[in-house]
């Protein structure tokens, strides 16, 4: 090793600590040249015949396996210190397989053709005995076999490749520039996840895939001693299913207004600087004035609302009940569907279920049950038309095949129904920013995500966000404080006024949603133009504490 | 096997440390054993067994210092990780917050492993969820539910002597029983470090009973009310607040501790005068490591004692840089064991609605959201049976309600205290506030 490829791994871990932090435990640390070497599919396949046969010779009616290998890197910094730098790398084997009409799973990080023949062996014993106290025997969805399959994300640059100089350079210039623009705090990241997936099934499918996501993102504090007060602005950054090339922008993916917005790629560095400014602007911001608004909500901020709002409340497995003890079940209940009437929005809403779009954080080829992925409506003209279904669902919609919704956060973790990227269609005439904004009497023009909040049905939600500004008779008047809007979800998506056209469709993402017990997490981007939604309630949300 | 003994950590951590040719070197070693099982519409959706064992070396030359891991055993797997650290150290820029290593201490010896609740099986864990689900089918009602147990150790030792090792056991249930028409829901959570606590039949009927009480909730009009929150309620509100409790930053002026022109609010009279609050790592029913993440021992500290804030918890870089002695914070974050312990009363929550003339009662929040930093206002719901009180009784279920609300203004406005009792990672009295801020109704059940 040079001296350039320093704290690879260093300064993250305290005594007694084995966990890096926002990073699964028990993830080895491994070298960067580790990290691009990847595991033959030659070997792959026979080592899941092995567990295949296995589960067969036992009793499965049906099996898949899945060999993971996932990387992990994270880079972060706090004003002008490093804290941390960790590549990690988790590899095993699960086995899920269907026994006398119920599931069984198991796990091994021994990978070797005797220990992953005894997890298969493992998993149908525990099938066997679940069947004892299951209910309805499992409905699987039939599921052609797709022989020797592979995708891999079209990315131009590997982040693994990337040496971490480069990275830790750039965010110590990102830090400076936060300083020297006046901000008293500073952090920032950079985190990389590469997932090498190979699945096979007794259906005869053998999927080799290879998915890249990456993460940059800071905060920036600023805080007035005199007053007491402080005020901090985060990146505009999304997660993407991307390399390296989203940290090195251009022209074209900036979209210049009050402020400048990313699509596609991602300018750090311009970014930071523009908030050093913001949260100096936002210690002197008038106080919003409580009531109802219209509100212009930018790509950067709407996605964590079509997340909460419109994402989950179509996963079909709350809508069932089967997350009612932790995440919740569905308003969105089968006699609304079934119904073919139920207005969620209004004329203008259309939401897509997307698992291809590039460069979103839910891209694959197939699906975690080797089940090919594709596009389909949610909300067609307003009205409820479809869900998101896995494989032993699918039955229940009447529906011939699954819709590609299984994911698993490792191999050592069962695959269960996770949410597809959920967009919002642009509008189809054209219409800019300006032009929305133009038309607005008293609104709020709201930039970035903030806090959130949604009941366990999603009727009743609250967002904040990380940039408001004041709209007066058409007009952008300043930044606003303590903003918080409330709305029940069908009433908001029948407020929409205006989408704007594609030329100014973003994509917004989580990283890390999570949902489960024990609980997983998953990557979805959600895509969307400037929307506008009139005559919502607004709240303060300052109080005093003395 | 991932649960070793005092002497077996110690065997494997000496001879780490034997390899290692760095100025300072500290090895850790932690293991885990859990299983768990799931149920909904009355059925087991999902179970498992995981098991893990891991190994962490931090070398450091001077002020720089490089960390690696491995989850393999023989000799040569255990000195390569030793040289990948120093390795990286070498390479390592110096990190100005660096400090030298403790040397060594004399730690209590823990108190939060049990064998019945190691010992639990998916058999045993299948029989307790069968009780539950007996409760449900029963009743004509419907349960999901979720049973976890965990065992696990951690030991450290380093090259200036120190060793220190604790092993813990959990087990908690939560289920959540709604009826048949989708018109009422009951929920119950809780935590123990002996399993022969458990009882998820009775635990269930409390959520059968919840489920078929809050059946046809009427609305009211959002506002500031009198709320008794049962201790899950009160876990909900006040479990982040603890981590404010932390000296560096209330000097940094970016907490709820910080002082208008600088310094912080220690010693202040924060909270009404019947908050008192600490943390012990040797309390029976919430046991905790009895050293920290720094290399402390943790005692018993009073954080919050007649409303005035006593203690903020201080890292050993930031005492130094300060003047003062470092100090562990409770919970199980950057500093180790033990939660937040409240002081209460000796009465129970039904004593508490007795009590009052007019208030809600609420069984727990759900999706709660920081929404200021500056005040720790928060955003949240009501969920699984919220109820309207009258004359000291329940009158009727009452819809769900979002509320906007800081936990420092709600432990200003306590009227009554009830007994504490063990709730998630905190143990927290049932609780009367008065003037409690709900700001819109959720048609959610």
């Amino acid at each position: 090793m040079k001296r350039k490829d320093f704290i690879r791994y260093t300064g993250m871990m305290g005594l007694g600590s084995l966990i890096v932090p926002q990073m699964p435990a028990f993830g080895r640390s491994i070298d960067p040249a580790e990290a691009l070497q990847g595991v033959d599919a030659a070997l792959k396949r026979e080592l899941a015949d092995v567990a295949l046969n296995a589960a067969k010779s036992k009793g499965a009616t049906y099996a898949d396996v899945r060999i993971g290998r996932y990387l992990r890197q994270f880079v972060a910094t706090r004003d002008k210190k490093v804290q941390g730098v960790s590549n990690t790398e988790n590899y095993g084997i699960g086995i899920r397989v269907l026994a006398n009409g119920s599931w069984g799973f198991a796990a091994t990080h021994v990978v070797t053709k005797d220990a992953i023949a005894k997890a298969a062996e493992q998993a149908v014993a525990v099938a066997k005995a679940n069947a004892k106290i299951q209910g309805e025997p499992v409905q699987l969805a039939p599921q052609k076999g797709y022989g020797e399959v592979s995708w891999k994300a079209p990315i131009e640059i590997n982040a693994f490749e990337v040496p971490i100089k480069e990275k830790v350079d750039l965010l110590m210039e990102v830090n400076n520039a936060a300083i020297q623009g006046g901000a008293t705090f500073v952090n920032a990241m950079i985190s990389a996840v590469n997932e090498q997936k190979y699945f096979a099934s007794t259906d005869g499918s053998y999927i080799d895939q290879d998915i890249h996501r990456i993460f940059p993102m800071f905060n920036v504090t600023k805080i007035d001693r005199a007053s007491g007060k402080f005020m901090s602005r985060g990146s505009l950054s999304a997660p993407m299913g991307m390399g390296y090339e989203y940290m090195h922008a251009r022209p074209e993916d900036k979209v210049q207004g009050v402020v400048t917005r990313y699509k596609g790629r991602y300018d750090m560095l311009e970014d930071v600087k523009n908030a050093a400014n913001d949260v100096q602007q936002k210690l002197t911001a008038k106080s919003v004035e409580p009531g109802k608004y219209d509100l212009v909500l930018d790509p950067s901020h709407l996605w964590l609302t079509i997340h909460e709002s419109v994402g989950h409340p179509t996963e079909l497995d709350r809508v069932l009940g089967y997350e009612a003890n932790y995440a919740g079940t569905s308003f969105l209940t089968l006699d609304k569907w079934k119904s073919g009437k139920f207005n969620f929005g209004n004329k203008h809403v259309n939401i897509v279920a997307d698992k291809m779009q590039k460069g979103s954080l839910g891209a694959v080829g197939w699906d975690d049950e080797g089940v090919k992925c594709g596009e389909w409506d949610l909300i067609k003209d307003g009205i409820l038309v479809n869900y998101q279904v896995i494989r032993d669902q699918a039955h229940i919609l009447g529906l011939k095949q699954s819709q590609g919704c299984c994911y698993s956060q490792g191999w050592d973790d069962i695959q269960f129904q996770r949410m597809p990227n959920v967009s919002l269609r642009p509008g189809k005439e054209k219409l800019s920013v300006d032009d929305m904004i133009k038309n607005v009497e008293k609104g709020i023009y709201i930039i970035g995500d903030g806090s959130y909040s949604i009941d366990q049905q999603r009727y009743n939600f609250q967002f904040g966000g990380k940039n408001f500004y004041e709209i007066r008779n058409g007009k952008i008047t300043g930044m606003l404080n303590d903003v918080a809007y409330q709305a029940n979800t069908q009433e908001f998506w029948n407020s929409v006024a205006a989408i704007c056209d594609s030329s100014d469709y973003a994509l917004g993402g989580s990283f890390s949603d999570g949902k489960g017990q024990p609980g997983q997490s998953s990557a979805v981007s959600h895509g969307s133009a400037t929307t506008r939604f009139n005559g919502i309630n607004v709240i303060n949300t300052a109080r005093s504490i003395g | 096997m991932a649960i070793l003994s005092k002497d077996e950590a110690q065997t494997i951590l000496k001879k780490v440390l034997s390899f290692s040719k760095a100025d300072e070197t500290e090895v850790s070693l932690g293991g885990q054993q859990s299983g768990n099982i799931r149920y909904a519409r009355n059925a087991v959706s999902t179970a498992g067994e995981v098991s893990n064992l891991s190994l962490s070396v931090s070398a450091s030359f001077g002020k720089r210092t490089g960390n690696a891991t491995i989850n393999e055993f023989d000799d040569a797997s255990l000195e390569k990780v030793v040289r990948r650290a120093e390795e990286l150290a070498r390479l390592s820029p110096e990190n100005p917050e660096y400090m030298p290593l403790l040397g060594p201490s004399n730690f209590k010896e823990s108190i939060g492993f049990l064998d019945s609740t190691a010992a639990m099986s998916p058999a045993s864990r299948a029989d307790m969820v069968a009780q539950s689900l007996k409760v449900a089918k029963d009743n004509k009602l419907e349960a999901a539910g979720f049973l976890e147990n965990s065992a696990g150790f951690r030991a450290v030792m380093n090259s200036k002597g120190l060793f220190a090792y604790n092993k813990s056991t959990n087990v908690s249930f939560s289920v959540t029983v709604r009826n048949q028409e989708g018109t009422g829901s009951g929920y119950v959570d809780h935590s123990f470090n002996d399993v022969k606590k458990l009882d998820t039949l009775a635990l269930t009927k409390i959520a059968a009973n919840k489920a078929t009480s809050s059946a046809g909730a009427k609305a009211i009009e959002p506002g500031r009310y009198t709320v008794i929150l049962e201790p899950l309620a009160a876990s909900d509100m006040l479990g982040g607040i603890i981590r404010g409790f932390d000296l560096r930053s209330a000097d940094e002026g970016r907490s709820f501790m910080s002082k208008k022109g600088g310094g912080t609010r220690l010693g202040e009279q924060l909270f009404d005068e019947k908050v008192n609050i600490y943390s012990d790592p040797m309390n029976a029913e919430l046991p905790g490591s009895t050293w920290s993440g720094d290399g402390l021992p943790i005692e018993k500290t009073i954080w919050v004692e007649n409303g005035v804030v006593k203690n903020l918890a201080c890292s050993r870089y930031w005492a130094q840089k300060k003047g003062v002695n470092p100090l562990p914070g409770p919970g199980g974050g950057r500093f180790g064991g033990g939660g937040m312990i409240m002081t209460g009363g000796t009465g129970t929550t039904e004593d508490l609605i007795k009590n009052t003339e007019k208030g809600i009662l609420v069984t727990r929040f759900w999706y709660i959201r920081m929404v200021d930093q500056q005040t720790l206002v928060q955003t949240g719901l009501t969920r699984d049976g919220t109820f309207y009180i009258e004359n000291g009784k329940i009158k009727f279920p009452i819809k769900n309600f979002r509320f906007n609300e800081s936990p420092i203004i709600m432990l200003n406005n306590v009227e009554e205290l009830g007994k504490p009792v063990r709730s998630g990672s905190s143990i927290l009295p049932p609780m009367k506030i008065r003037d409690f801020t709900f700001t819109s109704l959720s048609d959610a059940i």
